[in-house]
């Protein structure tokens, strides 16, 4: 298991090198030009703006030196918000899209995981039906579409939450909600699906000869087995949640991760772009190696075949 | 009826035209595509003329959508929009079925470390964020259409690539691929003739769904202003443009927002009973 999990700790980092270095030279080759954005600066002025923040090195030195000061933690400054770190920056804007992205969360397991449950327990009946529909209606209207439905009926015409800002828990309601519909469609989807396959199998005909009640067969015997695919699901959806939506952050006017990030590509704020990415990947690769650890401890037949078929795992 | 001499395609469709909500979707969607293509010219009204007289004007017998903020006509506008919509997510889909079924396809049937390789690219470049990759792609090459259709290329042939790899490698172990090796085919013979043909039902499903998750992201990106420009209209630019005037005007929004929502649930809906058809017609061959 230690094993497996070293060769994919191994691959992530080579991952992330890859990537941090492939986002670099992207953000380099955009036209535009982090100081030339409302008027034009006189040339000198320019020129030593670039030399200071050393812009006016070639590109592979530049790299090199972005890596050097990371390997010590820091991102550097901001290049259009004056006397801004990257790492501040980050630091007080993460935790608002964490926070966004938590009660989206909080929202979408339960009700996916209870709804996929529901449908697999009354799989012939109408609750399967009204759950697929349910489910499909979530992941068909987008986002941005159910954010502005819920702010125009909810809040401007029958003045039931605040409309936007951020602060208080009423104003957090109206976006955990757009933000959580689709995994909750996704997450039902995928405990159905699975839970009416593991229903099938040899132990659960078993169970129910014994003469054990089918909600305890579903809760005891069968929700343990589709864990898995639940949980590598749910990792990564976790990671993108957590680090905001930036269509229901503008939406709601709230200002996360997201809102930065978009600032930071159209200012070409280099060092911000850069630090946001590379964040927001090492806590997607996080999250999924965690969730590789969990599922080997859950369930040990998963190291035993990446034993045996290397590779596909 | 379905009998055991009926073909893949027959019994697929005996259990997909059981599912009179996928039926219904169908219907729905060529109904969108036919006004789509017929409104534009059989209207008096264009897209892009502007009469400041008749702005912001509600739904009414001569408009039946209402006007916009310049006096357009809405129901023009949706679907001369629904044009974009639709090519964006077709065009787009066929891209994203090409490169994808090849490169999951080479990666699947190569096995080894070229397959390992070309999935960790797929794995780098899907963590790549994608708005990045399209502001990159705008600036670089000028929105408009063609930019939007790139980029929607760009990020979104990862899915079909990790599709047809994982049908693949089920399929690849399979006797009859060893009897086409033993008999001396080739690697694209035994990858065109062999695989793809027995991989056709998820490659399906995966484009049925590649094509409103197209039509999101373009709607997503005009909604954002960062798609096509005026005067083209595509829905997610009328609904970005409506959003302002969401409280005084609200059908500005609503009508794009609608069909946005109609047309990507139709879409799930026949991918989805495709999907059960399918998979119901597999059972049916491995029990019988």
């Amino acid at each position: 298991m230690i094993a497996i999990l070293a060769r994919k700790l191994f691959y992530a980092c080579l991952s992330l090198i890859v990537l941090s270095m492939l986002t670099f030279v992207l953000v380099r080759i955009i036209p535009g030009d982090p100081f030339q954005q409302e008027q034009a600066l006189p040339e000198e002025i320019y020129h030593a703006l670039r030399h200071t923040y050393g812009l006016d090195a070639p590109i592979h030195s530049q790299y090199i030196n972005y890596i050097t000061n990371l390997c010590s933690l820091r991102l550097g400054p901001s290049l259009v918000y004056h006397k801004q770190d990257v790492a501040e920056i980050i630091g007080h804007s993460f935790p608002t899209s964490a926070l966004l992205g938590g009660e989206a969360l909080a929202l979408a397991i339960p009700v996916g995981i209870f709804l996929g449950l529901w449908s697999a327990f009354y799989q012939h009946g109408w609750q399967n039906s009204l759950t697929h529909i349910l489910a499909i209606i979530g992941i068909s209207v987008p986002s941005f579409i159910l954010g502005t439905l819920l702010q125009y009926f909810l809040a401007v015409k029958l003045q039931l939450f605040p409309i936007a800002c951020w602060g208080s828990f009423s104003q957090t309601i109206l976006p955990a909600i757009s933000l959580g519909a689709l995994p909750a469609a996704f997450i039902a989807r995928i405990t159905g699906a699975n839970m009416i396959e593991e229903l099938k199998q040899g132990y659960i005909t078993t169970a129910r000869a014994k003469g054990l009640p089918e909600y305890r067969i579903i809760w005891r015997h069968a929700l343990k087995n589709i864990l898995i695919p639940l949980l590598s699901y749910i990792g990564p959806l976790s990671a993108h949640t957590l680090t905001g939506a930036f269509i229901i952050e503008k939406i709601y006017g709230i200002p996360g991760l997201g809102y930065w990030f978009v600032n930071s590509v159209s200012n070409r704020d280099y060092p911000l772009i850069m630090g946001i990415t590379l964040f927001y990947c090492t806590l997607l690769l996080t999250i999924s190696l965690a969730v590789d650890a969990l599922s080997l401890m859950i369930d040990p037949r998963l190291a035993k075949a990446a034993k045996n078929n290397r590779g596909v795992v | 009826m379905i009998s055991p001499s009926s073909t893949f395609w027959q019994k697929i469709w005996f259990y997909f035209k059981s599912n009179r909500l996928a039926i219904f979707s169908g219907w729905l969607l060529i109904v969108f595509i036919m006004l789509a293509i017929t409104v534009p010219f059989l209207s008096s009204y264009s897209y892009y003329d502007v009469n400041l007289s008749i702005k912001n004007q509600p739904p009414s017998p001569n408009h039946w959508f209402g006007t916009d903020d310049l006096g357009r006509d809405i129901f023009v506008r949706i679907w001369y929009g629904a044009r974009i919509s639709f090519f964006v997510g077709i065009a787009a889909a066929c891209i994203d079925l090409v490169i994808g079924a090849l490169w999951g396809g080479i990666a699947a049937l190569a096995g080894g470390k070229l397959d390992e390789i070309m999935m960790r690219f797929v794995d780098i470049l899907s963590a790549l964020p994608s708005l990045l990759i399209t502001i990159t792609l705008i600036v670089a090459l000028g929105s408009g259409l063609h930019t939007i259709i790139i980029a929607l290329s760009v990020l979104g042939w990862f899915t079909m690539a990790r599709i047809v790899r994982g049908q693949l490698l089920k399929i690849k172990q399979q006797e009859y691929v060893l009897a086409a090796r033993a008999l001396g085919a080739n690697f694209w013979r035994i990858l065109f003739r062999h695989l793809f043909p027995n991989a056709v039902g998820p490659i399906l499903v995966t484009l049925t769904l590649t094509i409103p998750s197209a039509i999101f992201t373009e709607a997503f990106l005009s909604y954002l202003g960062l798609g096509v420009q005026a005067p083209i209209a595509s829905w997610g630019t009328m609904a970005n443009e409506g959003l302002p005037a969401m409280e005084y005007y609200p059908w500005r929004l609503w009508v794009p927002a609608t069909f946005i929502s109609l047309t990507l649930l139709a879409f799930h809906i026949i991918g989805d009973g495709l999907n059960d058809a399918i998979t119901q017609v597999t059972e049916y061959r491995e029990t019988s």
